[in-house]
């Protein structure tokens, strides 16, 4: 018992030397999901962005067809990066508005015309209200919305090629 | 000459900045007119978490987020909820992980119980061996 109890401390310093080395090499993740996935929508309405595009509400999400909501800005490099996954997700059908951070019509006019526009509607979030009612924590994420208004699916950061499955799997089960 | 020029050009480049054109939002860094309600929102502001640097409270932190953040608090402040019900909504949105003050739940449990059973642990031990030198 005596001699058992000698190697305990030992013991206790190799099991924290474990636990710093797990850490150490698989951290954790980062990520601020948000709480918001499975809940309906907040009740929110913004502006539009530019002359003949509509601003985005929430009530617009009860028309029974799922939707994806894109939280972008002119401003965000990894917004542009993504543009064509967009365009591919528009072109297989998927309908995405888009919720402009922190950003200006002119600007919001030039994104648009160098990484081509796949919007139907784009509303002006000035102070990044809907984005922290949305419970989004950066630019680009984007939204999975059914047609009840329930949202679906979060994608934190840019759409690369191999999450358009995933966002394409989660619109047609939001149907 | 050609160095000079070359330092010129590093100090006249602009940084690619993730930073917005906008001017911060109208009540980031505005105090509200009533010195008892943004007494309030300033101990809120102190213990909830900027998302986008995450060891800092939005109190302390100059991202543009932060700054929304904090406009967020004073306006919602301002419009009457208390300091509790404005936590409460940022935590329906990102979780426990928005405040450094997190409530009691499994998770967080060993945290508080943890210094109650080490207390009793060390007192335990203390008696055993005070009892021990008295009989010596």
């Amino acid at each position: 018992m005596r001699r058992l109890l000698l190697w305990l401390p030992f013991a206790v310093f190799a099991g924290l030397f474990a636990l710093v080395a797990i850490g150490l090499y698989k951290p954790a993740d980062r990520t601020v999901y948000s709480a918001m996935v499975g809940k309906p929508l907040p009740a929110f309405a913004l502006p539009p962005m530019l002359p003949g595009k509509p601003g985005v509400a929430a009530i617009m999400y009860r028309d029974g067809k799922p939707r994806l909501i894109n939280v972008f800005a002119s401003w965000c490099i990894p917004c542009a990066a993504e543009a064509g996954q967009l365009k591919r997700l528009q072109e297989l059908g998927v309908v995405i508005d888009a919720v402009a951070i922190r950003d200006t019509g002119p600007n919001i006019q030039g994104f648009l015309d160098r990484y081509g526009d796949p919007f139907d509607r784009i509303g002006d979030d000035p102070e990044s209200a809907v984005q922290l009612a949305l419970g989004s924590a950066g630019v680009p994420e984007s939204f999975v919305v059914d047609g009840k208004g329930i949202v679906r699916l979060q994608h934190v950061g840019e759409i690369r090629a191999d999450d358009v499955p995933k966002i394409l799997a989660a619109i047609e089960q939001s149907k | 000459m050609k160095r000079a020029a070359f330092l010129l050009l590093i100090a006249a480049s602009s940084p690619a900045l993730a930073d917005s054109a906008l001017p911060p939002a109208r009540l980031a860094d505005t105090e509200l007119p009533d010195p008892n309600q943004e007494a309030k929102a300033q101990v809120l502001m102190l213990e909830l978490r900027c998302l986008v640097c995450q060891g800092q409270s939005i109190a302390d932190s100059n991202a543009e987020m932060a700054g929304d953040m904090r406009a967020l608090v004073r306006r919602r402040i301002a419009e009457g909820e208390s300091p509790a019900d404005v936590r409460k909504w940022l935590i329906n949105r990102y979780g426990d992980y928005v405040t450094y003050d997190p409530p009691l739940s499994a998770a967080t449990a060993p945290l508080w119980i943890a210094p109650i059973l080490l207390i009793g642990l060390g007192l335990m031990i203390a008696r055993v061996s005070f009892k021990k030198r008295k009989r010596a």
